[in-house]
């Protein structure tokens, strides 16, 4: 058929049918995709609805109040406790711990890589932070467990061999990178222009990164910051491994206590049967974590949105 | 003549300035030091128990008799199928979200959504897979409970990645499709698609490695103490490299720990294999437009 | 080549080498020509005889799968009584109220005693004061609403250090049974300590600190005894350490006690669950001192074997 003659009748009926037909499979595979999207929404209902309507039987049976601010947590016993308080005391003293190191760490690396260093120094780090965030929180806790730990009772003769420290500190040397790389994005967004302001006023390179580049860029620091909390407070293996299974109320890092993630993997290695009460404080728990973290997450993303200072 | 009253001043500063430079540099090198004592301990650990036998032996109480088989081959499975779930629908809803879904409230929650989701911690999606894959479903301790769980918890990793891709895609491409004629499928599937593919890949792999590396929620599906034989079907019981790592690892004896850091080295070098290849997929296809 | 076109080849051949990969290693029947699989869940004190027989059983059967884990005793019970494993691993008898959940369901449950256990309390090497205790001091420590923290409040001429308290959580039976003996009650404890369904946390703890002290099976203190104390028990006859021959002769006491698998006749139907129990008796002799507990006698096997001898 010549471009120029146009379509038969025949032809025309044709191409129509075979229009339809394609568009009826258009139709379906927008569908198909939308699916696929949704998939994601069910995966979040599907959390909030597990953790809520299991933990509903748990706190049918204990009040929610002795939940919440009970110090004893004792739930495999004879003499049952469901004070949550030690295993937000084991989480906390992690994170703290954990922050305490990548904080600083992950903030001036990511100063320094993006203020100091040359582009070839900054090829070369890069992907050992990479690394250090890529090792498997599990190799961490046999680092804790095997290395850290020696090493801490050399200096503190009388720590356990379970101790909140080791967990803290390898949690932190896990964080670096995030911590460091999410800043160094944000140092990157202050323009230029700014700087040279200041170095036009006379200010040196580390007044200028100081005092006109870090404060530019702090909602997006903090954001990290948060997120890096966020991290801390689910990580599970190394603390597992390193931290023990002792729930209680301490502020001491030699002590062996446990987080909230360290309890649920530990009924789930003893395997407490479906529909006890003891099964479902892994929901309860569970809950407990996945507000906190949902919260700091939001947080963060409020921080970056609300507070970020827009240039030019 | 106002020099002389800087001078003093301007050295001060500018010596705390290298002290600072100095720190900054110090914490750089803390991380590199950590990083290779780590790497360090752990060869000088476990590089004696690494042999072909540790490669194709059962794990065994005794450790000279010890080996990974039913964990590798466990691991490989459990990457299989998750990346046949994980990878179709990632990039499904990637396609959707980019090319598809109109700019909404309903879209951006979505958007929101998958951010978040990323954030959860992995022990969370282990209490999501225990209660909706072993339980409710009736898939039990098995490969397909734990390879749709970390599916689930890799989705958000992928679609990001996926939606970046896309995005890099020029919408000249687009433009010129659709200007000879190409309906919305046949642009994406065949425009816009094979240019985003390497990116896509390369998240793809990147979260795969991830997976590789995940004991927590496969403890919660079903980490079952022994297991010496390898899944024939995807309803078998189990085992994957970082949970015998971390079996072997809270036992007491030495000789345990040692086999760890074997298969650690082992995970590590899989993990460096992974990375190595997304990298080269990336470097190699990225400018094509 | 175009960068789709590898990019394609790239994936498909990764995801194409999984399986034959996982193939290569696949269980076929070999020379035992016996396939199946056997589902065993129970007592972390048992678990080392099963995890030793169900290893060399597999080497002679690679047709057949068996999986071992530590529920702990109760836990195991619950599974067992609810049709999820083939064989319950005890380190007590089994209780009326569990029987009665089994028979809800249909089973039968038959008790095979395996192996001796004497429960061995431990204590840190560097513990040179506390060699023997009486059962009544160990209950002081133990009992609920226990409020010594420190070993002179055990006995006045020992040091001040603080106690570190190890032993098993409450799904375990070495736990109904130490609660039991010790104290005078079951499941009556303190519940202020380190708990564990894993017995390997509980050694590392007691190898870790000056002042701890734990108790678990004997097998877990003889794989660690260059790490470990035993504890002598004095249980009004003068300080007995817990040793092969004292566990045997029963002078260990109160902590000398039977461990038991338990089967069930549908089990049992099924000939690799059959051979392998029976592998289990005939092994026993050999696998449960090495693996560190007191075998039974050959005709107290030959008893055990005829309990599931088929009519």
């Amino acid at each position: 058929m010549s471009p120029a003659a146009g379509p038969s009748p025949a032809g025309l009926a044709a191409e129509l049918g075979h229009r339809a037909r394609r568009r009826w499979g258009e139709r379906a595979i927008a569908g198909l995709l939308f699916l696929c999207g949704a998939i994601s929404i069910l995966t979040t209902a599907g959390i909030v609805i597990v953790l809520f309507t299991e933990s509903a039987g748990f706190f049918r049976k204990v009040p929610i109040g002795e939940f919440l601010t009970g110090t004893r947590w004792s739930p495999l016993f004879a003499d049952q406790h469901f004070g949550i308080l030690p295993l937000l005391n084991g989480t906390f003293l992690i994170a703290v711990g954990a922050m305490a190191i990548a904080l600083p760490v992950g903030l001036t690396s990511a100063i320094y890589l993006s203020e100091y260093a040359t582009p070839k120094l900054r090829g070369a780090v890069k992907p050992i932070l990479e690394v250090l965030a890529g090792i498997p929180t599990v190799v961490y806790g046999y680092f804790a467990l095997t290395f850290i730990t020696p090493v801490i009772r050399t200096v503190f003769p009388s720590t356990g061999i379970f101790n909140a420290a080791s967990g803290a500190i390898v949690v932190g040397i896990m964080i670096i990178p995030m911590v460091a790389s999410l800043s160094e994005d944000a140092l990157n967004a202050v323009p230029q222009s700014l700087r040279e302001a200041a170095y036009g006023l006379g200010a040196t390179k580390f007044e200028v990164s100081t005092r006109v580049v870090v404060p530019a860029a702090l909602s997006g620091i903090v954001a990290s910051f948060i997120l890096a909390i966020s991290r801390a407070v689910g990580e599970t293996m190394a603390v597992t491994l390193a931290a023990g299974a002792t729930p209680k109320m301490t502020l001491n890092f030699l002590e062996s206590v446990q987080t909230m993630t360290a309890y649920i993997v530990q009924i789930s290695l003893g395997e407490t049967p479906h529909g006890t009460l003891e099964y479902q404080t892994i929901f309860a728990v569970g809950l407990v974590l996945f507000f906190i973290t949902l919260g700091m997450n939001i947080l963060s993303q409020r921080i970056t949105r609300r507070f970020r200072e827009v240039y030019e | 003549m106002s020099g002389e009253r800087f001078a003093p001043s301007m050295r001060r500063r500018k010596r705390t300035g290298a002290i600072f430079q100095a720190l900054c540099l110090a914490s750089i090198t803390f991380s590199i030091v950590v990083l290779v004592i780590l790497l360090a301990d752990v060869v000088a650990d476990g590089a004696k128990w690494l042999s072909v036998d540790f490669l194709t032996r059962y794990p065994s109480r005794i450790p000279a008799r010890a080996g990974i088989r039913s964990a590798i081959l466990g691991s490989l499975w459990m990457m299989g199928l998750t990346a046949a779930f994980s990878f179709p629908i990632g990039v499904g809803a990637a396609i959707y979200l980019e090319e598809y879904a109109p700019r909404t409230w309903l879209t951006r929650i979505l958007q929101t959504n998958i951010a978040n989701l990323a954030g959860v911690p992995s022990i969370v999606y282990g209490i999501l897979g225990l209660a909706i894959f072993v339980r409710f479903l009736g898939f039990g301790r098995s490969v397909l409970a734990g390879a749709l769980t970390l599916g689930l918890l890799i989705l958000p990793v992928i679609i990001i990645a996926s939606q970046e891709a896309i995005k890099a895609v020029p919408t000249s491409l687009r433009e010129a499709a659709y200007g000879v004629g190409a309906t919305k499928w046949q642009t994406i599937r065949h425009h816009v698609l094979p240019v985003a593919l390497p990116g896509i890949l390369t998240g793809t792999i990147l979260s795969l490695s991830r997976a590789i590396g995940e004991t927590a929620p496969l403890i919660m599906i079903g980490a079952l103490t022994f297991i010496a034989f390898p899944p024939t079907s995807p309803l078998d019981p189990f085992t994957v490299l970082p949970i015998q790592i971390f079996n072997w690892t809270a036992k007491p004896q030495a000789d345990f720990h040692d086999l760890a850091a074997a298969a650690i080295l082992v995970l590590l070098v899989v993990l460096l294999a992974m990375n190595a290849l997304a990298i080269f997929l990336r470097n190699r296809f990225q400018t094509r437009i | 080549m175009s960068g789709r076109t590898t990019a394609w080849t790239a994936l498909t051949a990764m995801i194409a080498v999984l399986p034959l990969l996982a193939c290569g290693g696949g269980g076929d029947a070999g020379a035992g020509g016996l396939t199946g699989s056997v589902a065993i869940d129970g007592s972390s004190t048992v678990f080392p005889i099963s995890e030793a027989v169900a290893e060399e059983f597999q080497i002679a059967n690679p047709g057949v799968r068996v999986t071992v884990g530590i529920s702990g005793t109760g836990g195991g019970f619950k599974k067992f009584c609810a049709g999820e494993t083939d064989i319950s691993d005890a380190s007590r008898p089994i209780k009326e109220t569990e029987i009665e959940a089994c028979a809800a369901n249909g089973i039968e449950p038959i008790q095979l005693s395996v192996a001796w256990d004497g429960l061995t309390v431990v204590r840190n090497p560097a513990n040179d004061w506390a060699t023997c205790m009486t059962v009544d001091e160990l209950k002081r420590v133990w009992q609920p609403g226990s409020s010594i923290t420190r070993w002179s409040e055990v006995r006045p001429d020992w040091p001040d250090t603080e106690i570190e308290l190890y032993g098993p959580d409450t799904d375990s039976g070495t736990f109904d049974y130490f609660t039991e003996a010790i104290v005078g009650e079951e499941d009556a404890s303190r519940d202020d300590y380190t708990a564990s369904a894993d017995d390997n946390v509980l050694v590392v703890g007691v190898e870790g600190d000056a002042g701890s002290l734990g108790y678990f099976g004997f097998a877990y203190y003889e794989e660690s005894a260059d790490k470990l104390g035993a504890v002598a028990v004095d249980n009004g006859a003068g300080c007995v350490l817990p040793s092969r021959e004292t566990i045997e002769s029963g002078t260990y006491a109160p902590l000398s006690r039977p461990m038991f698998i338990y089967v069930k006749p549908d089990a049992l139907a099924r000939p690799e669950v059959r051979a392998f129990v029976d592998f289990y008796i005939e092994n026993a002799p050999t696998l449960v001192p090495e693996v560190g507990y007191v075998p039974l006698t050959e005709g107290q096997y030959a008893e055990q074997l005829a309990k599931v001898a088929t009519p």
